[in-house]
């Protein structure tokens, strides 16, 4: 997925999400938490400043809101301390993708293990 | 410090001791200040290598005060006047009080008589620190590398230092060497001392 198919996913789930908060019918609605289609889910998580971060993972995949949380660290170490990364742009700091990899390999292990 | 419990009242605050000062300070708060001070640095110069001047001349400025305080403190006044004591000073003392343990190794350069160079698996200033591709060779240690610099020079052994990447086989992230190359006058002064006492 190139950085350009990423930016419109990307797009697309923000006004999903801004959609939703409106249409709740319950009152004090934060957004869309979790969709649950056929072949997926996709767990999203809204930071206090309105970040989100969503996983698009197999459905039936426990425990995705903690790796969200430990993704949430993650980007606040390796992203937002380094200075040579400008705010709203893609991603490109090498020590946030090696750290995400390692996250994500660790819990397909601990999951694999359970 | 004002409005800490104080049980003696001093007139002048110039006859206060000197405080032992907090022994840590939260690593996140350092690491956005440090950032900062390189973006405000980027926005200034026109090339890496005048952004990295300037970060080391940020540290030489620490460098320097950092060797008065250590003095004070931990030697009791006394200056080292040879070239292996100071250099273990650095690599033990001020590593110690600046990022909390001695650095990694010191080493002799092999190529010439007058390098000396501290390595360091990882400088903490670099910890949260990715350098996009297009910068090259630049590395943030060079504020580091004007700490060590700036202590040297007040010593009374000028020198020349720079941080340099050198990549470990086995190891994503390469490791970081300071390379120190003392001036001429230090090594004929530390040369002639020596014949001096033969």
């Amino acid at each position: 997925m190139d950085t350009n198919d990423s930016l419109r996913v990307a797009s697309l789930w923000h006004s999903m999400h801004a959609i939703s908060q409106q249409l709740s019918p319950t009152t004090g609605c934060s957004g869309i938490e979790l969709l649950e289609a056929d072949t997926f889910d996709l767990h999203c998580f809204q930071s206090l400043t309105g970040t989100k971060f969503f996983v698009v993972c197999e459905p039936g995949t426990q425990h995705m809101e903690s790796l969200l949380k430990v993704i949430y660290e993650l980007y606040t170490d390796y992203v937002l301390k380094n200075p040579f990364y400008e705010m709203e742009m893609p991603i490109r700091c090498e020590l946030f993708d090696i750290n995400l990899s390692q996250a994500v390999q660790k819990d397909r292990v601990a999951m694999l293990g359970r | 410090m004002i409005g800490v419990g104080k049980i003696k009242q001093y007139s002048n605050v110039l006859d206060k001791p000197l405080s032992k000062g907090k022994q840590e300070v939260s690593l996140s708060a350092f690491a956005f200040l440090f950032s900062e001070l390189v973006q405000y640095n980027q926005t200034q110069v026109d090339n890496i290598a005048e952004l990295e001047r300037r970060l080391e001349d940020a540290g030489y400025a620490v460098g320097a005060r950092v060797l008065e305080l250590l003095c004070h403190r931990d030697k009791g006044n006394r200056r080292e006047t040879r070239l292996l004591g100071i250099l273990s000073f650095v690599h033990s003392t001020v590593w110690k009080v600046l990022f909390g343990k001695v650095a990694d190794s010191l080493e002799k350069g092999t190529e010439h008589e007058d390098e000396y160079m501290i390595s360091e698996k990882e400088l903490l200033v670099n910890r949260f620190i990715s350098i996009p591709k297009d910068m090259g060779t630049f590395n943030c240690g060079a504020f580091v590398a004007g700490i060590v610099r700036g202590v040297l020079d007040s010593a009374g052994f000028p020198a020349v230092v720079t941080a340099h990447f050198v990549p470990v086989e086995g190891q994503q992230r390469p490791r970081t060497t300071i390379l120190i190359k003392f001036a001429e006058e230090v090594l004929t002064s530390f040369s002639l001392i020596v014949t001096l006492f033969l």
